[in-house]
């Protein structure tokens, strides 16, 4: 938990994600369009299993991907499409726009 | 030395029990235990007693008949090795008589399963057929109706419940699964142009904002109710659903991960709405970026899944038929497919939301009306063509 902690503070926005998680990918290149590019990649992680199961805790139906923004858990990939059709997704990324991974 | 009366005991009714016949052609002996009924027989089955198959079968040596498995003794010449090797050929042969009357006996049991099986399909199938499924029978006639030339497009469509033996011919198949969704399609279908008729009616005249709501409202319930059979086919047959087999062919022509795509929505809607404010302009530009954004996401995460997928196909060595080294990984990527459409459907759920959220409900309704006309056009398109395909030329 404490990592899941430290890793969506790391950054603005942070997805976690799987290499294999094509979802996750596709999630990916709709924030790179919004011009935000941050990942984190968890499959190479040992503790890969644990902070998948944190991210259940958490009330991720998933755990791949989970998107935080600001350090608050956003959801996962349902929650970013609707938030992002509804057009309160690039007023919540907008602070982080310049970041680099 | 003991002549033990030994008789091969047939079963009276030779058809079903042939392979017990056959037993008796073996060389062997059988014990008259089953003619004293020391194993619990089923009722239905008579075994007469007494029986002699054959004088050659007796173990009753004393007229000095050799025994058939064992052509040795015939050329000993002394009596006690004679009087050993015929008892333990008595051992060997109770073991193998246990042996095979256990075997009767599986076999017999495997029977009466089988004939409470059919007993319990006929059941169902009479259930079945008073809840109004279809049941189609028999396999061998292949008749060329629509459900059948499905099954011979996608095997597994149907699952076979209990086709218990092919010379009764009994192949009762019940829908399942897949099947029950394109049933389930078709009945969508004729819902949505009694819909459609009834917008275009109710438009045409002059009729109340509340009472258009709630057209506007069934209307969309009813694409959510076709995203929820969609999300429970794709579990059953992903590949299916992704495919479009379910729809015509012109539909099929514009798929986008199982569907048709949320911007062509957008696309189909916009020039039917006469009069729209800065701010519904405004909104309608923004959805459509967003929603292109979203479709574009989800058609490169597609494409990966389609690339890791031909390389899990692909692999391993040349010369391995049909064998995938990395199956597993293989069926995970198939399993992912899942989620995209699922997602894609949400996508869609999403659009038809925010355009009745953006949308006045007379704009909703039209909009409705246009979405419902242009896909009965391609409907009406993809018969056209198959038709003029069938011309004579």
């Amino acid at each position: 938990m404490d990592k899941v902690v430290r890793m969506s503070s790391e950054k603005g926005v942070v997805i976690v994600s799987k290499s294999s998680c094509c979802l996750s990918y596709a999630v990916q290149v709709l924030f790179q369009d919004l011009g935000v590019h941050p990942v984190h990649e968890i499959d190479k992680d040992p503790d890969c299993r644990e902070i998948e199961k944190a991210l259940m805790r958490l009330g991720c139906s998933t755990p791949v991907p989970a998107i935080f923004v600001g350090g608050k858990l956003v959801g996962s990939t349902n929650e970013v499409m609707s938030m992002h059709l509804s057009g309160s997704l690039v007023p919540l990324v907008k602070p982080f726009q310049a970041n680099l991974c | 030395m003991n002549s033990t009366s030994t008789h091969f005991v047939p079963p009276r009714r030779v058809n079903i029990y042939e392979p017990l016949h056959q037993f008796g052609m073996w060389g062997e002996t059988f014990k008259s235990n089953i003619g004293n009924g020391n194993i619990n027989t089923p009722s239905h089955i008579i075994i007469p007693n007494n029986q002699k198959l054959d004088n050659n079968l007796s173990e009753d040596t004393s007229h000095g008949t050799p025994l058939i498995f064992d052509q040795e003794t015939s050329t000993s010449r002394h009596p006690d090795k004679i009087k050993r090797r015929l008892a333990q050929n008595r051992e060997a042969a109770k073991k193998k008589n246990n042996v095979l009357i256990s075997f009767q006996f599986a076999y017999v049991q495997q029977l009466e399963t089988s004939r409470l099986k059919l007993i319990q399909l006929e059941q169902e199938l009479d259930r079945a057929r008073q809840q109004g499924f279809y049941v189609g029978n028999g396999i061998d006639t292949s008749t060329t109706t629509s459900l059948s030339f499905s099954e011979n497009m996608n095997p597994g469509l149907y699952q076979e419940q209990g086709s218990i033996d092919k010379n009764q011919n009994l192949n009762v198949k019940i829908k399942t699964g897949i099947a029950a969704f394109e049933m389930e399609y078709g009945q969508w279908i004729e819902e949505q142009n009694k819909q459609i008729c009834e917008l275009r009616t109710v438009l045409q005249g002059h009729v109340g904002d509340v009472e258009l709501r709630l057209l506007v409202e069934i209307a969309m319930k009813h694409y959510f109710d076709l995203f929820r059979m969609k999300s429970a086919a794709a579990k059953e047959d992903v590949f299916f659903v992704m495919s479009g087999m379910w729809r015509t062919s012109a539909e099929r022509f514009f798929l986008w991960i199982g569907g048709f795509r949320p911007s062509d929505l957008i696309k189909v809607l916009l020039p039917h709405f006469d009069v729209m404010t800065d701010q519904q302009i405004l909104d309608v530009c923004n959805l459509r970026q967003s929603c292109q954004q979203a479709e574009d996401a989800l058609s490169q995460g597609m494409e990966k899944l389609q690339h890791t997928l031909a390389d899990c196909v692909a692999g391993g060595r040349l010369g391995e038929g049909n064998y995938i080294p990395q199956v597993n990984s293989a069926m995970e990527r198939a399993e992912a497919s899942v989620s995209f459409v699922n997602q894609a459907d949400h996508l869609r759920h999403e659009t038809l939301q925010q355009m009745h959220r953006i949308l006045t409900t007379r704009q909703a309704a039209r909009g409705l009306l246009a979405l419902g006309e242009y896909f009965q056009r391609l409907r009406a398109l993809s018969s056209s063509w198959a038709t003029r395909h069938r011309e004579p030329t």
